[in-house]
């Protein structure tokens, strides 16, 4: 490989072009804005404000929103326990954002590989991935989420292992199908006829064309999976305190939806404006990512020729 | 036709035993019912009767054994909660799931592919963007909190509708307006992706050519071929629906399958579980081979 | 000219796109008179199909936009005319065909309905429609017209499905018909046979036809007059006799010295040491032969072309030697080992000796490698040249052997022209010293003035490195400037060999004499010599 680097390839030429396209598509920009800021929050919101955010305080119990009198961290109010809702958001984004990219991560990088193989290998091993991929979609998460909560604990890593196996099979499919079509595009019959190697063609040849597609879908399941978690936290079988996301914060408070209504509302406003910033530059990543439609973009003037 | 499906019914058939097989052995991993359906202070006799009584107190394997022999003559066993054939609990619940599901879909479908098909049609326009946000706002949103702001505002707020059960035309409303949300954004922004393609295929240009006036031109011509991948979508997002909207079904106390299946998990009704999962099964597989004949309907090049 | 059915004057239009504005046509002016045919001749981005779409009305706005000029038919501007009133032409008046048959028919109705809405989508009766219909696939040579009309666009052949877009568009008696590239995805025998079809109907009907192609060959046998594109802009136009021999513009020129099958034809050395001795080579896919026992020799420093139409097994014999297919049976001895059944190992050693030039140089090239590493890579995978400085000494060198200049070496294929990638791909294959390149239609996707180019200097380094060449190809007048012995396939056999000379001018086969027959010469009085010597056996 000596100088053929893969990061070397296209980066210096791709960086300012996709910077320049970002700031154009205003939406896409706010949304990468948005998410630098929740990433942020969640990197370094527990340092900062994990005591705060755990400070029970009787007086304000269920503290309205949008008044400053106790300080900057109520502004958005105060829980059930008069912890302030501010720092507890902040707060809970790092357990949020830990257990989305775990899943996507291990998701991604075992369903890839197992999409590689299938994809790559003959008809027979596909086959055994595939039907196993159906099973595992067909298994009902919730049961899989009781019993990982009761056999295995409760725990982030757990709840990492019950989501990502929920998701591997999104993965497996697209990198299967990607690589099915891949491989048979001619620049790889030409790197066969070279005599490359079945590593050069997978890592040289057919993982750049594929990962695109796997960042772009990542992103958006990045969304569905803050959701899922979400969901099965509400229902109880997900994270349990005192580990805290946005699902469960909704949760905990749905009992005072009558008389604080904003327990509930700010974590799921939160997991709105995360999955749709999401959302949106998973869009702006499907063109910008994609060399073929780039490419027939520029394309476009010859081709009434 | 009727061969293929005989194949895939055949395959279906496989991998529902291997899935019933894993549901068997892990639920009872979860914890002993005993202790949950007893009171605390409930005597080890009393528990040990009440797993005599169901079953439970076999190995797993012989469990597992009568089990099978009993689903041979379609006995799915009792519900341990209710004291009655499982079955008939899972088909009941059906009974309020599958009109739900329903009313849902078809007005996603309609309400998707009419608005889809007009963004397309106005692409870069107002509209089209205005469909595009209402869309991907839906596509983010969790169900349980657009469920919990619809209660505040439309039950308590406004009190236009009531907050849970089922008993009137009303109590529909707010459940069906939830689950409409996201299934909704997911189709109809494949709608106006699949339209927009089909728009620009050389074929278009023929008709433009032959002199097809504009109506013929969209709905004749390319709806038909832009419908192909939405039907994939729509099958997706029925199955979705056919194993039962939980959170919605919970907040709502919507006797559905998914109250079923959550409650039947958490308090280890067994045999509820397994029958709800199988019966689940073969609704989406029935719902499959539907999604495979509108296929064919819509594109000659399967048929042949 | 007086009588002229339709007139494009001063037409310019602009394409508005992401990397700015492109002037696709330039202030062109022609017209076409009743009976006439005309042909628009130009190479890809000549802008060659934009006024016919303008006259269509089939430009979409944005992001194309018409800056300036009047399209006359029956005295009204097409270009100012209402919506509604345009579309009342389309297909009644002017109708239009494309090069893709299968892309322009809507897969999923049945043919019938496609031809019989032409007429009812101008508010004619059904019935009518459908009696006219019969009527005409039954002219247009398709058999059974009953089944044919119940039948979807897939269920034909390109050939029958470019008959039926012919039958489509003259269903309501069109005054012009404009054909975009009609022939060019079809075999040459069945392009001869849509072409004097066009021809016969013409005679018929009266119509007017303008026919928009790059091939030299189609205008000398089918158009009376033609016009001449280049760059967006018309460089000459006047009769196809006094272009073709008097051309005044150096574009069109090039353009006629570039038409393949004009030079001096080849002899094969005697006594050339064999390279490659394949025998019985067979492959079936399914009930499909695609290969039956094809036996054949190569000699160092030969070049050796295999000719046939699609379905003929011309490819499926490349691929089987490289070992992208596995052959059923036979075997071909590679300076005496066999390749069929070599191990991996031993097999990656004769891969550095047979290198592949592809057909499309666009898809053969990956588009995240810069030439650089493009070129490079041989030398990777056999671990040649570990010494970095003499790698890209031996890259800028490669490239200048090919005609490309040093500052190419940083770039990315999409960068590249077809003809400059092609180039590429040729000096990758040559990285790794070869002693056989065999070449799978590697100038069937390049325009014509290009092709000339790759080949010449394809045969400069068959000289210079005495490489050998396996040249798969449909076009007969490339492999005759090229190739000193031919091998003519048909479904799966050969049906004839021997030396270039001896095919093209007296071969013993049918199936050859008719290859050859239907094959176009750009000269319209060879073309005019042809079907007169034709007639008397047709009659």
């Amino acid at each position: 490989m000596s100088d053929l680097s893969l990061a070397k390839t296209p980066a210096p030429r791709l960086a300012p072009p996709l910077l320049g396209m970002l700031w154009r598509d205003k939406l896409a920009f706010t949304s990468a804005l948005v998410l630098l800021l929740i990433v942020a929050a969640a990197l370094f919101g527990p340092m900062l404000l994990g005591e705060m955010a755990s400070d029970q305080n009787l007086r304000g119990r269920n503290f309205p929103p949008f008044s400053l009198d106790r300080g900057w961290a109520f502004f958005l109010g105060g829980d059930s326990l008069g912890r302030p809702m501010l720092a507890r958001l902040i707060v809970a984004a790092h357990s949020t954002m830990l257990i989305a990219a775990g899943t996507v991560a291990a998701a991604m990088l075992i369903g890839a590989t197992l999409g590689l193989v299938a994809g790559y290998l003959g008809r027979n091993v596909s086959q055994v991935i595939m039907r196993l991929a159906d099973v595992i979609m067909s298994f009902p998460s919730l049961l899989l989420a009781v019993v990982v909560l009761y056999v295995l604990g409760a725990s982030i890593p757990n709840m990492i292992l019950v989501l990502a196996l929920t998701r591997i099979p999104i993965y497996l499919r697209t990198t299967r199908a990607e690589v099915l079509e891949v491989r048979e595009r001619m620049f790889v019959q030409a790197a066969v006829v070279m005599g490359a190697s079945h590593a050069r063609i997978i890592f040289r040849h057919i993982l750049p064309v594929v990962a695109p597609t796997l960042v772009t879908i990542a992103t958006l399941d990045f969304a569905f999976v803050m959701l899922a978690e979400s969901s099965l936290s509400f229902l109880g079988i997900g994270v349990q305190p005192p580990d805290i996301t946005w699902g469960l914060m909704v949760a905990q408070g749905r009992p005072y939806l009558t008389t604080a209504w904003w327990l509930a509302f700010w974590p799921g406003l939160l997991i709105v404006i995360t999955a749709l910033s999401l959302n949106l530059l998973s869009n702006w990543m499907r063109i910008a990512l994609d060399p073929n439609l780039r490419w027939r973009l520029e394309a476009r003037s010859t081709a009434n020729g | 036709m009727t061969k293929l499906i005989g194949q895939r019914a055949i395959a279906s058939l496989l991998s529902l035993f291997g899935l019933m097989i894993l549901v068997f052995f892990l639920s009872r991993l979860t914890g002993d019912p005993a202790v949950l359906f007893l009171p605390i202070d409930a005597t080890e006799q009393m528990k040990q009767e009440f797993r005599a009584l169901h079953g439970l107190d076999l190995p797993v394997i012989e469990q597992f054994w009568r089990y099978i022999v009993d689903l041979a003559q379609l006995d799915f066993g009792d519900s341990l909660r209710k004291a009655r054939p499982a079955l008939d609990i899972v088909l009941e619940a059906y009974a309020w799931t599958l009109p739900l599901a329903l009313i849902t879909m078809g007005l996603v479908i309609v309400a998707a592919i009419v608005l889809g098909s007009l963004a397309a049609f106005n692409v870069g326009g107002f509209f089209d963007r205005l469909v595009s946000i209402i869309s991907l706002i839906g596509a983010s949103a969790p169900d349980f909190w657009i469920a919990i702001v619809a209660i505040v505002i439309f039950s308590i707020g406004l009190g236009w509708v009531p907050t849970s059960g089922v008993g009137t035309p009303l109590h529909w409303v707010l459940p069906i307006a939830v689950l409409f949300i996201r299934p909704f954004g997911l189709v109809v922004q494949v709608v106006r992706g699949s339209m927009l393609s089909a728009l620009s295929a050389p074929y278009v240009k023929t008709a433009r050519a032959k002199g097809v006036k504009n109506l013929p031109l969209i709905f004749v011509h390319t709806l038909r071929n832009g419908m192909l991948p939405v039907v994939t979508v729509i099958g997706d997002q029925a199955a979705a629906m056919l194993n039962g909207a939980v959170i919605v079904e919970t907040i709502f106390g919507f006797p559905g399958i998914g109250k079923l299946m959550i409650d039947s998990i958490l308090q280890r009704d067994f045999n509820v579980v397994l029958a709800a999962i199988m019966i689940t099964a073969i609704a989406i597989f029935l719902m499959n081979i539907l999604i495979d004949i509108a296929y064919s309907v819509l594109d000659p090049r399967i048929r042949h | 000219m007086a009588d002229a059915l339709l007139t494009v004057r001063n037409l310019s239009v602009d394409f508005h796109t992401a990397r700015g504005t492109v002037h696709a046509v330039k202030n062109i002016s022609w017209s076409v008179g009743r009976g006439e045919t005309l042909a628009v001749l130009g190479e890809s981005g000549s802008g060659k199909s934009v006024s016919a779409n303008a006259v269509m009305n089939l430009l979409d706005t944005p992001p194309a936009q018409i800056v300036s000029g009047e399209i006359i038919y029956d005295g009204k501007d097409l270009l100012k005319v209402s919506y509604e009133e345009h579309r009342a032409l389309n297909g009644k008046k002017i109708a239009m065909i494309f090069q893709d048959p299968l892309g322009h028919l809507n897969p999923v109705y049945t043919v019938g309905w496609q031809i019989i809405e032409m007429m009812t989508a101008h508010g004619r009766p059904a019935g009518l429609a459908r009696s006219r219909a019969l009527e005409l696939i039954a002219r247009v040579g398709i058999a059974d017209p009953q089944a044919a009309m119940r039948k979807y666009p897939h269920q034909f052949s390109g050939g029958q499905r470019q008959r039926l877009m012919i039958a489509m568009a003259l269903m309501l008696k069109p005054d012009i018909l404009i054909a975009d590239e009609p022939t060019t995805a079809l075999d040459v025998t069945i392009q001869a046979e849509v072409l004097a079809l066009l021809k016969e109907l013409q005679a018929e009907t009266g119509m007017s036809l303008v026919l928009i192609t790059h091939d030299l060959g189609v205008v000398a046998e089918i158009a009376d007059r033609v016009v001449v594109m280049n760059q967006g802009e018309i460089v000459e136009q006047g009769s196809v006799r006094d272009v073709y021999h008097n051309p005044q513009h150096p574009y069109t020129k090039k353009l006629i010295g570039a038409a393949p099958g004009k030079g001096e034809i080849k002899q094969l050395e005697a006594d050339l040491p064999l390279l490659l001795d394949v025998k019985n080579l067979s492959k079936t896919y399914g009930d499909f032969t695609a290969l039956n026992s094809v036996s054949l020799t190569l000699a160092r420093g030969q070049s050796l072309a295999v000719v046939g139409e699609s379905g003929s097994g011309k490819s499926t014999l490349a691929r089987t030697l490289l070992r992208l297919e596995t052959a059923d049976g036979g075997e071909a001895l590679w300076k005496g080992r066999d390749l069929i059944r070599m191990k991996a190992r031993d097999l990656l050693g004769v891969r550095r000796e047979i290198q592949m030039v592809f057909q499309d140089p666009t898809q053969s090239l990956n588009p995240r490698m810069s030439v650089y590493q493009l070129i490079a890579e041989g030398w990777d995978i056999h671990r040649l040249m570990p010494d970095k400085s003499q790698r890209r000494a031996r890259v800028l060198e490669l490239l200048d052997q090919v005609g490309l200049a040093p500052e190419h070496a940083e770039r990315y294929p999409h960068q590249f022209s077809g003809g400059q990638r092609q180039r590429i791909a040729i000096a990758r294959a040559l990285a790794l010293e070869p002693e056989l390149i065999i070449c799978d239609e590697a100038v069937s996707a390049l325009d014509v003035s290009i092709q000339a180019q790759v080949i010449a200097l394809l045969d400069g380094l068959r000289q210079r490195l005495n490489i050998s060449f396996l040249f798969i190809a449909h076009d007969l007048g490339v492999v005759r400037d090229f190739a000193d012995t031919v091998i003519v396939m048909k479904a799966g056999e050969i049906v004839e060999r021997g030396p270039t000379a001896q095919i093209f001018d007296a071969p013993p086969h049918p199936y050859t004499q008719r290859l050859l027959a239907a094959n176009l010469d750009p000269d319209p009085d060879v073309q005019a010599q042809r079907r007169a010597a034709k007639a008397p056996a047709d009659a």
